[in-house]
C-alpha cells in the first residue's frame, strides 16, 4: 500500500513537472519543471530497486545536466515569446493529435505484449547495487562501456571545436 | 514489494511522459525547451528499461539505462554547444528564425 501511495504521489509530480515544462512561457520555469520530473523519476527507480540508477539520475541529470541547461538559459537570455504571435489553431490541433496517437500507440503496443501479462511483478531477486550493476557492465558489456568512453571523448572534442570556431571573426583569428 | 503496483503502471507513466516530450518538440519554438523535451523522452525510455528489468529479474535493463544516461550527457554537451554557437551568430534561440541554410 505504501508503495502505491508513493507511486501515485510521484507519478503526479512527474506528470505535473513535464506539463509545466511543456506550457511554461519562461524557459527557466521549463527547466524547473523538468528538474522536478527527474527527481520524481529517481524515486521511481528506488521503488524498482534500481538504487545505483537512482543515484546516477540525481547526480548526472538533476545535478550536472540541469545545471548546464540553466547556465545556457542564463547565458543566452530568454527570448520574447510573443515575437511571432500565437501559432495557428490548426497547428496546435495537429500537434495534440500526433502526441495522443503516440501515447495510444505505446499503450496499445505495451498492453499486447507478454511482459504486462505477468502476475509475478517484482518477485524476482533483483537488487541494483553498485556491485551487481558493475559485474554486468564490466563483465558482459565491456566493449559497450569502452565505446561510451570513446563517445564521451568525441563529444568533448566536438564541443571544444564548436566553441572555438564559431563566427566569421573568430575563424580568422583561429586560422 | 507488494502486488498493487504492477509494471503496467510504470509503462503507462513512461508512455505519458514520452507523449508530453513529443508534444514539446512539436509545439515549442525555443530550441532550449525542445532540447529539454528530448531529455524528457530519454528519461521516459529509461523508466521503461528499469521497470522491465525489475519485471524480468534481469540487471541488463539497469545497465542499458546507465548507457542511455551516458549518451544523453554527451548529447546535451554537443547540443547546447550548437545552440550557443547559433545564438552567437543569430542572437536568437528561436528555431523559426533558422529557416534558411545561409550561415
Amino acid at each position: 500500500m505504501a508503495e502505491a501511495v508513493t507511486f501515485g504521489i510521484f507519478a503526479i509530480v512527474a506528470l505535473a513537472g513535464a506539463v509545466t515544462m511543456l506550457v511554461a512561457k519562461n524557459p527557466v520555469y521549463s527547466a524547473v519543471g523538468l528538474l522536478s520530473a527527474m527527481f520524481a523519476l529517481a524515486v521511481m527507480y528506488i521503488l524498482l530497486d534500481a538504487h545505483l540508477v537512482a543515484m546516477v539520475q540525481v547526480i548526472i541529470y538533476a545535478g550536472a545536466v540541469m545545471t548546464l541547461f540553466l547556465f545556457v538559459i542564463m547565458l543566452i537570455g530568454v527570448d520574447n515569446p510573443n515575437a511571432y504571435g500565437p501559432r495557428p489553431v490548426s497547428q496546435s490541433i495537429v500537434t495534440w493529435v500526433v502526441a495522443g496517437v503516440f501515447f495510444a500507440a505505446i499503450v496499445l503496443a505495451g498492453s499486447g505484449a507478454w511482459v504486462t501479462g505477468s502476475a509475478a511483478f517484482g518477485t524476482a531477486d533483483l537488487n541494483g547495487t553498485i556491485e551487481n550493476v558493475a559485474d554486468e557492465m564490466f563483465g558482459t558489456w565491456t566493449i559497450v562501456f569502452l565505446s561510451t568512453v570513446m563517445l564521451l571523448t568525441i563529444a568533448a572534442v566536438g564541443t571544444i571545436a564548436l566553441a572555438y570556431f564559431t563566427g566569421a571573426d573568430d575563424d580568422e583569428a583561429a586560422a | 514489494m507488494s502486488d498493487i503496483v504492477t509494471v503496467d503502471w510504470y509503462l503507462i507513466l513512461a508512455a505519458a511522459l514520452f507523449a508530453i516530450g513529443v508534444a514539446g518538440v512539436l509545439i515549442r519554438r525555443n530550441a532550449l525547451v525542445m532540447f529539454m523535451s528530448i531529455e524528457l523522452m530519454l528519461n521516459s525510455v529509461n523508466l521503461t528499461f528499469v521497470a522491465v528489468s525489475k519485471e524480468l529479474g534481469l540487471i541488463e535493463g539497469q545497465v542499458a539505462a546507465l548507457f542511455v544516461m551516458v549518451v544523453a550527457a554527451a548529447e546535451v554537451t554537443v547540443g547546447l554547444a550548437i545552440i550557443v554557437a547559433i545564438f552567437r551568430l543569430r542572437a536568437s534561440a528561436n528555431v523559426d528564425e533558422l529557416a534558411e541554410l545561409k550561415g
